[in-house]
């Protein structure tokens, strides 16, 4: 749900990071809170457990600068990916206007991946929201890993509507802003439509 | 998906924003907020220069969120006011127009019997204000400063120029 403040000339856009656990949501989340500038950003939240795994949601507001005489603001959110949380994954991905799936590239979580994009879908739709037209990028992390599946066979099977797809190693940068781009233009040409 | 859209112009604001002054005012609080349950922030008035005000919205409709959840899980509709108790400062969450929260933050200057006073009647003005700005938004009526939209004029080259680092 795109917020758009004609009083204070602000867009506030809201990208949801999905996936399965572990598969690096928060570091895409911690690599772009690292490399903006302080007055680009505001603080990055992160409710989490003690041992670091996500528990509610992680969120990093971050400006990209002014389109025609309006700041645009997006809100970055990432849900938790354990299995378990699926009600507090519900409730993240209330008003989205984008969408990105960070897939582990691990053969052993294929199946994880496929179930998670299954939930997506699903949760998706309990909020009327439809993955088929939703702004939506695919994200292949851990492309470093030596158990790493081929990108082709990746995209086969996940692949949902011939969504942009980018390769990422998330701890080193490798992908995460060319994915974020992605789905930011996706929202603005929808925007753009309206 | 259009619709879920939340357009917020001038002459709007400042009615809720003069709301919320004079709810501030009566309540003795230190500072209010009109956030969207989606967790953006649409008015604020007070010392707001001493809080982080995109994270308070974020956390205030995760909060809200979570909330709502846990009283269906129990069969009810919803709780419709929180409270927390701080040592010195105490935050007051409620639903207004259905669609936004209302967060007061008070200390020893005010207390609770006070803001839940004052925000039962700032509530009633809000509905009317969301009421209305609903009826515009179905009829479709032309807005000051609305037609056309700065947005149908987006080229590829402004949003490219977003994106150069």
């Amino acid at each position: 749900m795109t917020f758009i403040n004609y009083a204070a000339k602000e867009i506030n856009c809201k990208i949801v990071y999905y996936g399965p656990g572990l598969g690096g949501k928060t570091t895409n989340l911690q690599y772009i809170y690292s490399k903006t500038s302080p007055e680009a950003k505001g603080k990055m939240i992160s409710l989490a457990t003690e041992t670091d795994r996500t528990l509610f949601f992680d969120f990093l507001p971050l400006d990209l600068g002014t389109i025609r005489g309006f700041t645009t603001r997006f809100h970055l959110y990432t849900v938790p990916g354990q299995v378990f949380y699926d009600a507090s994954r519900k409730l993240i991905l209330k008003g989205a206007d984008g969408v990105i799936f960070v897939a582990d590239s691990q053969k052993e979580r294929m199946e994880s991946n496929v179930e998670s994009i299954r939930n997506l879908e699903t949760n998706l739709k309990q909020h009327g929201l439809d993955l088929a037209v939703l702004p939506y990028a695919l994200q292949f992390n851990k492309r470093d890993l030596a158990n790493a599946m081929p990108t082709d066979e990746l995209y086969r099977v996940l692949n949902y509507k011939r969504e942009p797809t980018f390769e990422a190693i998330a701890p080193n940068g490798k992908g995460v802003f060319d994915t974020l781009k992605s789905v930011a233009k996706q929202i603005l040409v929808e925007l753009r439509k309206r | 998906m259009a619709s879920m859209d939340l357009v917020l112009y001038e002459e709007e604001i400042h009615l809720l924003e003069e709301v919320l002054q004079r709810l501030r005012h009566d309540s003795n609080a230190r500072a209010v907020f009109l956030i969207d349950k989606y967790g953006q922030q649409m008015a604020s008035e007070g010392e707001i220069e001493n809080f982080d005000t995109t994270s308070l919205a974020s956390l205030t409709a995760g909060n809200v969120a979570a909330t709502d959840s846990l009283a269906r899980l129990i069969g009810e509709r919803e709780f419709s006011v929180l409270f927390h108790e701080g040592e010195r400062d105490h935050i007051h969450i409620s639903i207004v127009g259905k669609r936004a929260i209302l967060l007061v933050i008070f200390d020893e200057r005010s207390s609770l019997g006070l803001v839940r006073l004052r925000v039962k009647r700032a509530s009633g003005e809000f509905d009317k204000i969301f009421e209305t700005m609903a009826e515009k938004a179905v009829a479709g009526a032309p807005r000051p400063g609305s037609a056309p939209t700065p947005f149908s004029e987006i080229t590829d080259d402004d949003i490219d120029a977003l994106f150069s680092d």
